[in-house]
């Protein structure tokens, strides 16, 4: 994705008040042509307002909305071209499958013929040749989702949003549907925007993903940055696991926690933590090593004592559950060199990580 | 075996008292109705069988031009009912918040609070040469005498809309409050104007409901008595004045069962006929609605 090409939508300082509620607070970005971008927040930080605003069914109280370079306040909805994906995906019922399909064609006026070739084009783009006729409590879920999203896409919008859509689905179809999202991005090389509070979604489907919270937008980064590197503490516990620890910073830069342990951070960019901060670490459970304290060499890593208590198996996501010096359960993840699956539970057992897998925040006063 | 007897007797007692109010209330009247109608009167206390009511029906212009009269005007009325009842019906469902509208619900009931000769009284008092619309066209110098609004068609249709609003708004309501409010907005968002919504979204959805309204409206309309009678006075002609008029004032209970029946079958008819035109079905609106 190159630069050159100019964002399809654009949000600058964008603010929504319900009375005195603010549900949206001074957003701002920029999504680039053709990219797969996420909105991921718990549930009521203003994901829905958001997107119901660049539909056009919420008026902005501050703040700018640009489709293409193009402002779009003041458009009513049914101008603008940005198609939406509903939650309940709102299919007509009344309608069948071409029908739903053919509205947004002929609200625009296209003849029969352009009309049927295209539904059957779009049909043929999303795997479901030959459903026209269809009503639409005949097909199953999975097949609505693809429906709905052909409904838009027959439209050749600009952006096409996505509001949780796949909310309603069944873990199973779940997971087979934020690949084959993916696929029909990639397809279509429409721009997406996918809003979701379910992370592993976000991380999985997106080129950019936005973690919103209480109507802000916390970070903008690749799934990667966000994971690796993330730019508050909201961000390092919201996406991907963690295990958080309370500490403060001493003089020298070494934190100590509220185990006992003393360990160090690797300074971020941009950031110098003062000697008596009070911090939140967080660790991932794969950067996490748990090893018996008497084959540990060096002393390269942080280190935080515990006892085995349990393996967790899940497959892939298998995790070791330790109990520090204070009680508290950490997850480890599992298969990892050296790996705790030989470890029996009750063993005492090193946890060992490098400060570079160390991210530490100032805890909000 | 046991419980199976039990459940059907269950069942049974459950079913009793409506299967009686079906039996005692509508089917004996109309069988006794049906009777009556096909039996002719010869002589004194002499009667036998044969269409011969039915003949005299027909054969006396007034009769039938009663019936068409009062069949066109309930059309009418249903028609009116429902232009005015939709948008009041949608603004309820969709437009009023959830506190108002439960107060919105209740205005409508209003009409249904005092009995129907009080009501028609109230639009007399109303209506009438000497009533209050006249007396204040007559305080603002709009017109210089006073001027009688009863006694024509129009205050007819007038009591009677307002008599049956409710029983349209009630049934669009209901089937509206189901609709997801992201169907309308789908709507907009895949470039549909407001009427676009409205005719290919929101009349659809409502058409259960829409046909439930129209059907109850124009069966209440077309055997209504007492509102055409005291508005329309005695050129109202309404075709339940001369079914009144067979039984009570000429005692002619045979002609009087007669024109009942042609009533209900003219009506079932009308009916039949509007669902036929508009492509609907009775299946469809009793499933949905
Ligand atoms: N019409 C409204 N009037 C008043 N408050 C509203 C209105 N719509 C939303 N809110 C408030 O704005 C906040 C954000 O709502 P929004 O629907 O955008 O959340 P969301 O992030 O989409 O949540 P979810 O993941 O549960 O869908 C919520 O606290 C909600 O109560
Ligand atoms: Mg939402």
């Amino acid at each position: 994705m190159t630069d050159s090409r100019s964002p399809d939508l654009e949000c600058l300082s964008l603010t929504k008040r319900f009375g005195a509620f603010t549900a949206v607070d001074d957003v701002s970005f920029e999504i680039p042509s053709g990219s797969f971008f996420s909105i991921l927040g718990p549930s009521g930080c203003g994901k829905t307002t958001l997107m119901r605003m660049i539909a056009g069914f919420e008026e902005p109280a501050s703040g700018d909305i640009r489709i293409k370079g193009k402002s779009v306040i003041g458009t009513p909805p049914n101008r603008r071209n940005v198609k939406m994906v509903f939650q309940h995906l709102a299919l007509f019922p009344m309608m069948n499958v071409a029908e739903n399909i053919a509205y947004g064609l002929r609200c625009r006026g296209a003849d029969k013929a352009e009309i049927t070739r295209r539904v059957g084009d779009v049909l043929e783009r999303i795997g479901l040749p030959g459903v026209e006729t269809k009503q639409i409590h005949q097909l199953s879920g999975g097949q609505k989702q693809r429906i709905a999203i052909a409904r838009c896409m027959v439209l050749e919008p600009d952006v096409l949003l996505l509001d949780e859509p796949l909310g309603a689905l069944d873990l199973k179809l779940r997971e087979r549907m934020k690949i084959e999202l993916k696929l029909l991005q990639h397809q279509f090389d429409t721009t997406f925007v996918y809003i979701t509070h379910d992370q592993s979604e976000a991380l999985v489907m997106s080129d950019r993903v936005a973690v919103m919270n209480a109507g802000r937008f916390e970070q903008i980064g690749t799934p990667q940055e966000l994971y690796h590197a993330p730019a508050t503490a909201f961000v390092a516990g919201f996406v991907g696991d963690s295990s958080r620890f309370s500490g403060r910073v001493e003089a020298g830069g070494t934190i100590l926690l509220e185990t006992g342990e003393r360990i160090t951070a690797a300074p971020r960019t941009g950031t110098v933590l003062p000697a008596g901060t009070t911090v939140d670490v967080f660790v991932r459970p794969d950067a996490v090593a748990a090893r018996r304290p008497a084959e540990l060499s060096g002393d390269a890593f942080n280190r935080i004592d515990g006892v085995l208590d349990s393996h967790l198996f899940n497959g892939a996501q298998s995790r070791a559950l330790v109990r520090t010096g204070d009680g508290r359960m950490i997850e480890v993840g599992y298969p990892r060199p050296g790996s705790s699956e030989n470890l029996a539970p009750g063993e005492a057992v090193a946890l060992t990580f490098t400060p570079a897998d160390t991210l530490c925040f100032a805890k909000k006063a | 075996m046991v419980q199976k007897d039990a459940q059907r007797l269950a069942l049974f007692l459950l079913l009793m008292p409506f299967a009686l109010w079906i039996l005692l209330l509508i089917v004996l009247p109309h069988l006794g109705i049906g009777y009556l109608s096909i039996r002719e009167k010869i002589g004194p206390r002499q009667y036998e069988f044969g269409p011969g009511n039915y003949i005299d029906f027909i054969s006396e212009p007034i009769y039938w031009n009663t019936l068409l009269r009062t069949a066109t005007m309930s059309v009418l009325v249903t028609v009116l009912t429902l232009f005015i009842g939709f948008p009041v019906a949608y603004y309820i469902a969709k437009v009023a918040g959830r506190r108002s509208r439960a107060g919105l619900f209740l205005l409508c009931l209003i009409p249904l609070w005092v009995s129907d000769l009080v009501r028609a009284f109230g639009w007399i008092v109303l209506l009438r040469e000497t009533g209050v619309v006249s007396g204040f066209l007559q305080w603002t110098g709009l017109v210089s005498g006073p001027v009688e609004f009863l006694y024509n068609d129009a205050a007819v249709v007038i009591g009677l809309i307002y008599t049956v609003v409710l029983f349209m708004i009630v049934p669009i309501v209901s089937t509206l409050d189901g609709m997801d409010d992201a169907l309308i907005e789908a709507g907009y968002n895949l470039g549909g104007s407001r009427w676009t919504v409205l005719r290919r979204i929101v009349i659809p959805y409502a058409m259960p409901g829409i046909v439930a309204g129209c059907i109850v409206v124009f069966m209440l309309t077309a055997g209504s008595y007492l509102t055409p009678i005291l508005l329309g006075g005695k050129n109202s002609m309404w075709f339940t004045e001369q079914i009144y008029d067979q039984f009570i004032t000429r005692y002619n209970w045979e002609s009087g069962a007669t024109f009942g029946v042609v009533l209900l079958a003219f009506t079932s008819f009308v009916v039949w006929l509007g669902l036929k035109l508009t492509g609907q079905n009775l299946a469809n609106t009793v499933a949905k609605g």
